[in-house]
């Protein structure tokens, strides 16, 4: 649909405001982030306070190197002022980049996360409209009780009870994630299919369950309308009423939901991750708890945010671009 | 046939008069006349109902210990000594599901209290009083929004865990009892920020009305107002807010414990348990199925128990 010049100028100037609030609002988070970091009473040094070999003067100057002896919000302008120019800093454990680190488990992530997401949505859109369509029926109350117990069972025993069943009972598929695998035919394709396909259920079962509740509702809002009943009284066949004009009404606050949706996913995954041992961001950041690797930490805690800040602004941008109603002012 | 007709008459009075002179309907006793009919909220309350008394009254009547070790007796599968079968110590799972079940449900229902406190105060502040307080309280309510939930819950436990300990053990309390705190007051911590912005909501909209205008012009101040008046009014919402909360916040602290960071071993939460069975799930899978399907239990019938809540207090659904 061609829109007015004067459109895109307004939403241009919408979207340069909403860019200039997300910025204070990352800064205020990475703040607190770094706050909380420092004021905890964590000596990152005392792995080495322990070791008989490290005499305090070579504490100290490890201490001096890493630029620790400052105070901290001193460090944290520091920090602002690197991470501006996408440097998160170096892992105190690997002497590695943050962001190179980061770099290393980030395709494990976004494949197993990815993927659930997508099967989700292209699950959860059928679901949703069947159960809407044919409301009261014996199938509507099955998807409701499907979405009610999808998003009741916690994904570690969603987890769990698949290990029980596909690798302890059945035998069919590795529980442990092989992040050494490098898919280079059919065979090694087959094998990270294998070993994703428990991650990716879990994570899916959760996120189907979630969407299709909502895909539902948000039918049932649209099929009594007025312009329905219209659609209908022009003698469009029911498939096309459905399809064509209640669903893509529907699908409105449901691709907000998706785009709101996803930092959630990232979150959730952490769990996942740990359960099946998949060497993404999530277990990353827990061993980098373990060891009290600070600067691994805040940076991936700070990405995490900035995925929650990044899809509040897509999905506010998307509503607008897909709902003609919607104006910038 | 006048007869007939005086007679009708007069129990049409009769009946007009019962109608009179019956007890009048509260809002409480109508969503509860709601509430009844919703079949599967009812169950969930009997099933959540169960599992309260089970974990109160359990360990009183069920009195095995949760930590004496027999290694002759590990992993054994549920019998009728063991209905839910051993762990790989040899300790009876039932008992320490029954003693679980107490600190899954209180963390569960404390953090949701902590944070319907918060989220309220915050929320009816920002909104009654409006102008500067208001705007700096939604940005922080913002701020609190954008944070990643779990990751920063994570890390708020990691690095806190130890110190809170020993401040509480320096105080003569158990170090259990610092872990609940932390826990309960991290959760609360991250999920306060709905409850605030749905209660603002309403106090914009209510504050202008005509009965908080009377009781202004009787001289109420505002803390009456807030707590007496308009919070009143708020309250369905935020019930029902706090109900589903409840299953959340149990989700979040097994999760917590299934990563290793919730409840020490010797405190067996729900999560703790799940965890603790992992290493067994080819040996012994009953280890990780009782306690899975506790929780599930809990978190299902409150969602269900929510979700009747939520149409039982919703006035466009009154039959």
């Amino acid at each position: 649909m061609p829109r007015p010049y004067a459109y895109w100028c307004k939403m241009n100037q919408y979207l340069i405001r909403r860019l200039l609030i997300a910025i204070p609002t990352l800064i205020g988070i990475s703040f607190v982030i770094f706050a909380v970091v420092n004021i905890a009473p964590n000596d990152p040094m005392a792995q080495f306070a322990l070791n008989p070999a490290v005499p305090p003067e070579v504490r100290e100057n490890i201490r001096h190197q890493l630029g620790l002896d400052q105070p901290w919000p001193i460090r944290y302008v520091q920090w602002l002022g690197a991470a501006v120019q996408g440097n998160l800093g170096y892992s105190f454990n690997s002497r590695l980049p943050v962001l190179t680190l980061l770099s290393y488990r980030l395709p494990s992530t976004l494949w197993v996360l990815g993927m659930a997401y997508i099967i989700s949505i292209l699950l959860a859109i059928p679901i949703g409209i069947l159960s809407a369509v044919k409301q009261y029926s014996l199938i509507d109350h099955l998807v409701s009780a499907f979405a009610f117990i999808g998003f009741s069972v916690p994904t570690f025993f969603t987890g769990v009870l698949l290990i029980l069943i596909f690798s302890v009972k059945l035998h069919w598929l590795p529980f442990i994630y092989d992040s050494t695998l490098v898919v280079k035919d059919l065979d090694s394709l087959g094998q990270l299919l294998k070993q994703s396909a428990m991650p990716i259920m879990v994570l899916g079962l959760f996120e189907t369950a979630t969407l299709a509740r909502f895909i539902r509702a948000a039918m049932l809002e649209n099929l009594p309308l007025d312009y329905v009943r219209t659609a209908r009284a022009k003698g469009i066949t029911e498939y096309m009423v459905i399809m064509r004009h209640a669903f893509r009404n529907s699908m409105l606050p449901v691709i907000t939901l998706i785009a709101l949706g996803v930092p959630g996913v990232f979150g959730g995954a952490l769990i996942t991750e740990q359960i099946f041992r998949v060497p993404g961001i999530g277990s990353l950041l827990v061993s980098s708890l373990d060891t009290s690797d600070i600067p691994v930490i805040i940076g991936i805690t700070v990405i995490y945010s900035v995925l929650v800040v990044l899809f509040n602004l897509v999905a506010d941008i998307l509503y607008g671009f897909l709902d003609p109603r919607i104006k910038y002012t | 046939m006048a007869q007939a007709q005086a007679q009708s008459l007069s129990l049409r009075a009769a009946s007009v008069d019962a109608e009179l002179t019956r007890k009048p309907r509260s809002l409480w006793s109508n969503a509860w006349r709601q509430f009844k009919h919703h079949r599967l909220a009812m169950t969930g309350m009997f099933v959540l109902f169960g599992l309260v008394l089970g974990t109160i009254l359990g360990p009183l009547v069920y009195t095995k210990r949760i930590d004496g070790i027999d290694f002759g007796a590990s992993t054994l599968p549920p019998s009728v000594e063991h209905p839910f079968g051993t762990n790989d110590l040899g300790q009876d799972l039932l008992a320490r599901a029954l003693w679980g079940g107490r600190i899954s449900l209180a963390v569960g229902v404390m953090s949701v209290i902590v944070s319907i406190l918060l989220g309220t105060s915050v929320g009816s502040i920002a909104g009654y009083f409006g102008g500067i307080l208001d705007s700096s309280l939604m940005r922080i309510t913002d701020l609190f929004l954008s944070l990643p939930q779990l990751p920063f819950l994570l890390m708020v436990i990691y690095l806190f865990r130890d110190p809170v300990r020993q401040i509480l053990i320096g105080l003569g309390q158990g170090p259990e009892f610092g872990v609940f705190i932390l826990i309960v007051s991290v959760i609360a911590l991250t999920t306060w920020m709905p409850v605030a912005r749905l209660v603002r909501a309403s106090f914009l909209s209510l504050k202008q009305k005509e009965f908080v205008e009377a009781a202004h012009a009787v001289g109420v101040r505002a803390p009456g107002i807030i707590t007496r008046h308009i919070l009143p009014n708020v309250l369905s919402p935020v019930i029902v807010a706090a109900t589903i909360g409840v299953g959340g916040a149990i989700i979040t602290e097994s999760a917590l414990s299934f990563l290793g960071l919730g409840f020490p071993p010797d405190t067996p939460s729900w999560g703790r348990l799940l965890l603790d069975a992992l290493n067994f799930l080819e040996v012994a899978p009953h280890m990780a199925l009782f306690p899975g399907l506790l929780i599930f239990l809990a978190v299902v019938s409150i969602n269900y128990v929510g979700d009747g809540m939520r149409d039982a207090l919703d006035p466009r659904k009154t039959r």
